[in-house]
Formats: structure tokens, C-alpha cells, sequence
């Protein structure tokens, strides 16, 4: 079988966001679950790593956009169509928002934004109703980005073990 | 296929429990911020939207002049001869916002200086010379001891912190004042300052303004009123802004810095890098300081946190109460509901 492939810049892309953004999920519950050093040292690595996940985002989204995606076989039902297209862009919109919001919960706290030494504007007025909004989102949309990759995941793992229909190969 | 279905479940099952093991899902003694948390409770139960220790004070503006004698230590740009402004807090060490100022032996200050480069120096203090034990496990243990049923647990509790010994024979000695003016602010922890050449010093601070202590009974400190270091501040702001210098002390090699149960000799060297000056005055509901995390690890490049175990575990969970305390906003109205006739 000749399996349309992504481009080789969307192929790096993708599996150097999936490293990072795993790495983040755990690293952010680990940081937020102990009180010791480890909680510093764990929270010096989250905010420059969300930087980076949002410039690999936008990145990544313009590339998608210009270059596209292989189409999906012909013979996947239309429930499965739909699930591979609305979770992508739901992985996409929580892939832009989680940063976003971490910059904005930091901003609304009114804590001076400093990533890896560098010190970033903030992107909201101070206000601690606004700390407290984001802050919660920050956490629920993060259980719901780990559903999602979780879900990702095993469909993946369906398309190379049960399927066999060069889903998975597209992006290997 | 049923197999490569069960195998890929697996796969699932597995990652999840990873995250929800890093968590602590799986290991409910962990001490985590939350579970340290559950240690603050009010006897009134718990006062949403309120800091869940301190939970009692008031915000000040103010600024602080720096003489640059700080910057043979430190090249933070708070050091740097000039005017900063501050925003800080004076408060009581007890998690009741209705604490009365009469029977809370602990008092504190909050400050949190800007410069220009929008780089902030916070701090959070207290009167204490030093602190009641070594660890925060063992700060943990402390205040679950008010509510333990062993009869022997304060007992156990000392003979396993030796430290909490000295500490309570410097607690018994304490002098109670008059004014939130006639404390010693201390950082208690000890923090690295890093100079221009890139050397590093261990260092402690206090602030502590002119006034000499005058000291007052338990008795004599009811008769006051609960409320008698607050109304006391706000009528000597009224007349002058108060003047709090700022002492940095340099550790001798060797001095411990990993335990803030442990003080410096006195001999040690001590700079002045500047004054406090607190202006103005406002009511924490609407004030300046409300929405303050004062977070003893945000720090300006130049000062940074030492092999002392405190100022993470203290970032955690201060992180914990403002994020609870953040979402409880409605419960700590801005504007106090007018009163009745």
C-alpha cells in the first residue's frame, strides 16, 4: 500500500510537539503537587516550554494550512471522519489556548511575566477575578487537552494495529 | 484484534495513571499545597476569598529609596541609588480575618517593590527572630498538633525537633508592642544575593523602623481593643508617613542557610540599603495589596533563593491559596455592603 505521507517540516513538527506537550502536562500537575524545590525548578521549565509550544503552534498552523494533510481513507466511516476532524481542531484551538491563558493568568496576577530569563509584556491589566477565572480554566482545559491526546493516542494506535490503513504511517 | 484492542486500552490506562501518579492520586500522604492548606482553617471555618494565612491586614503605598550600599552585594536594579514604589501589607500571622490584633503573637509585612524594568522584589516577613522548626514537613506536623488527640503528641513532636525548643524559649521572652511600627520585620529565610562580578552571598534581611518597642501586658494589649494596631496606624499615617530601614545581613562562611530555625551571630555584617517609606493607607477589600501573591520567590535578577527548603514550599502553597482565593472573589466584596440604619 503507497501511503500518502505529511511533509517532512509537518512530521518534525508533530512529534516535537507531542514530546513537549507531554512533557507539560506532567510537569504541570507534578509543579502544582509538591512543595518542594522541585515545585521551582519544575515551574522554570513550564513557562519556557509554553512559549515554545505557542511559536511551534503557530508555526505548525500555518504550515497545515498552506501544505494541507493526506485525506483520510475512503472507507472510514463518517463518525470517524467526523471524530479525526473535530478533535484535531480541537487539539489545535487547546494547543494555542493553554499557553495564551498560562501568559494571561501570570498577567492578571500582576506577576512580572519572566521566561527563561527574558522578561515578556504582560497581556492583561492585573485583576484577580480575572487570576482566579483564568487559573481554574487553566487547570479543566488541561485535564480536557490530556482526554484529547489520551484519545489521540489510541486512535493512532487503531488506525497502525486494527485498521491497517496508513493513517498512522502518514505520520511515522 | 480483540488483543490489539485490550493492548491499546492498556496503553491508555497506563499513561493516565502516570499523570494521575505525578498527581498524587495514588499517594495521599504526599505533602502537597492542598494538604498543607487543610491545616489553615479559621476556628469560624474557613473565609472564602481571604488569604488562608494572614488572612488579616492592611495595604499601604509607599516607596523605597535604595542608597546603593546593596549593590556591593546584589546587581538587582533595586539597588541602584533611587526611588522604587512599593505596595505592601501589614497583617497577623493567624488564618481569621477577625483575628484580634490583641491575642496574635505572630505579625507581619508584606512588601513588593517595582523597578523600572517592571522587575519586582517580593517579600513576605514576620516578628519572629527565626522560625519555629527546620523543615516543612516538620511546620506541617506542627500545626496539626492543636487538633491531635494524643495527649503526648506536643511532647513527641519536641523530642523530634529539637530546634522547636529554642525556638519556644525565644517565643516565651517575646515582647508584645503597641504598634505594628516598633516590630522587626524578618525574612527568616536565607537568599542568595549575587554581585556585579558574579559572586554570590548568602544573605537574611529584616525592616525595622526607629521607633523603640514599648512593651505592653496580655492585659494591658485586651484593654486595647482588636482592632488597636490597625486604628494605631491609620492615625499616625494621618500625620506623617512612617520610615522602616531595610538591614541586609551578610552569612559568615559556614552560617546555615538551609534552616531558618537556625540564627546568625549577632556580630554579623549588616548593610543598609535603604528606607521604606509608607505613605498611604487603604483597607485591604479594595486596596492595592488584595490581589498581591506576596510569593517570596518572585525575585529581581540579582537576588535568588538559597538551599533553604521554605521559600519553594511557601511559593506552593501561597500559589494554592491565591488561586482559591482568586475564584472566590464575590465572597470578599470590594465595596463592604452598606449598613443598615
Amino acid at each position: 500500500m503507497s501511503v500518502q505521507k505529511f511533509s517532512l517540516l509537518q512530521r518534525v513538527l508533530h512529534w516535537t510537539m507531542a514530546a513537549a506537550i507531554f512533557l507539560m502536562l506532567f510537569i504541570g500537575i507534578g509543579m502544582v503537587s509538591t512543595i518542594t524545590p522541585a515545585h521551582l525548578t519544575l515551574l522554570s521549565i513550564h513557562k519556557p516550554l509554553g512559549i515554545a509550544i505557542l511559536i511551534l503552534v503557530i508555526v505548525r498552523l500555518i504550515v497545515r494550512l498552506t501544505r494541507g494533510a493526506p485525506p483520510l481513507p475512503s472507507d472510514l466511516p463518517p463518525l470517524m471522519k467526523f471524530a479525526a476532524h473535530a478533535s484535531h481542531w480541537a487539539l489545535y484551538a487547546l494547543m494555542f489556548a493553554m499557553p495564551l491563558i498560562g501568559w494571561g493568568m501570570l498577567s492578571a496576577a500582576g506577576d512580572p511575566v519572566v521566561v527563561a530569563g527574558i522578561h515578556l509584556p504582560s497581556i492583561l491589566p492585573m485583576d484577580g477575578a480575572m487570576h482566579g477565572v483564568l487559573r481554574q480554566a487553566h487547570t479543566w482545559l488541561a485535564l480536557v487537552l490530556f482526554a484529547l491526546v489520551l484519545a489521540h493516542l489510541a486512535a493512532a494506535l487503531f488506525h497502525a494495529l486494527v485498521r491497517g490503513d496508513g493513517v498512522f504511517e502518514s505520520m511515522a | 484484534m480483540a488483543r490489539r484492542l485490550l493492548f491499546i486500552a492498556l496503553v491508555v490506562l497506563v499513561v493516565a495513571g502516570l499523570l494521575a501518579y505525578t498527581g498524587g492520586l495514588f499517594t495521599p500522604d504526599r505533602l502537597t499545597p492542598q494538604l498543607f492548606l487543610t491545616r489553615f482553617g479559621p476556628p469560624g471555618g474557613l473565609a472564602p476569598g481571604h488569604r488562608r494565612n494572614h488572612a488579616k491586614g492592611i495595604c499601604f503605598k509607599g516607596d523605597f529609596e535604595a542608597n546603593g550600599a546593596g549593590t556591593a552585594l546584589s546587581r538587582a536594579a533595586v539597588f541602584a541609588s533611587g526611588h522604587y514604589p512599593v505596595v505592601g501589607r501589614f497583617n497577623l500571622g493567624d488564618p481569621d480575618p477577625k483575628a484580634s490584633d490583641a491575642t496574635t503573637g505572630v505579625r507581619g509585612l508584606g512588601i513588593r517593590i517595582t523597578t523600572p524594568d517592571g522587575r519586582q522584589w517580593r517579600s513576605a516577613m514576620i516578628n519572629a527572630p527565626q522560625f519555629p522548626v527546620a523543615t516543612p514537613q516538620a511546620f506541617f506536623e506542627l500545626l496539626g498538633l492543636s487538633t491531635s488527640t494524643d495527649p503526648q503528641a506536643m511532647a513527641h513532636f519536641a523530642a523530634a525537633h529539637p530546634e522547636f525548643a529554642a525556638f519556644g524559649a525565644i517565643a516565651a521572652q517575646a515582647k508584645h508592642t503597641a504598634s505594628f511600627t516598633q516590630e522587626q520585620y524578618n525574612s527568616i529565610d536565607a537568599f542568595i544575593f549575587t554581585d556585579g562580578s558574579g559572586q554570590q552571598h548568602a544573605v537574611r534581611w529584616s525592616v525595622q523602623s526607629a521607633d523603640p518597642p514599648e512593651t505592653k501586658t496580655p492585659d494591658e494589649l485586651k484593654a486595647m481593643g482588636p482592632d488597636f494596631l490597625f486604628a494605631e496606624l491609620r492615625k499616625r499615617l494621618a500625620v506623617a508617613p512612617l520610615r522602616f530601614p531595610l538591614n541586609v545581613t551578610v552569612a559568615a562562611p559556614g552560617d546555615p542557610t538551609a534552616d531558618p530555625s537556625k540564627a546568625w551571630p549577632a556580630d554579623r555584617q549588616h548593610v543598609e540599603v535603604g528606607v521604606i517609606t509608607v505613605q498611604e493607607i487603604e483597607d485591604e477589600a479594595d486596596g492595592p495589596c488584595r490581589d498581591i501573591n506576596y510569593d517570596p520567590t518572585v525575585l529581581p535578577d540579582g537576588i535568588s533563593v538559597s538551599d533553604d527548603p521554605f521559600p519553594a514550599a511557601r511559593s506552593a502553597v501561597y500559589a494554592k491559596s491565591f488561586d482559591r482565593r482568586t475564584a472566590e472573589e464575590a465572597d470578599y466584596p470590594h465595596t463592604p455592603a452598606p449598613v443598615s440604619p
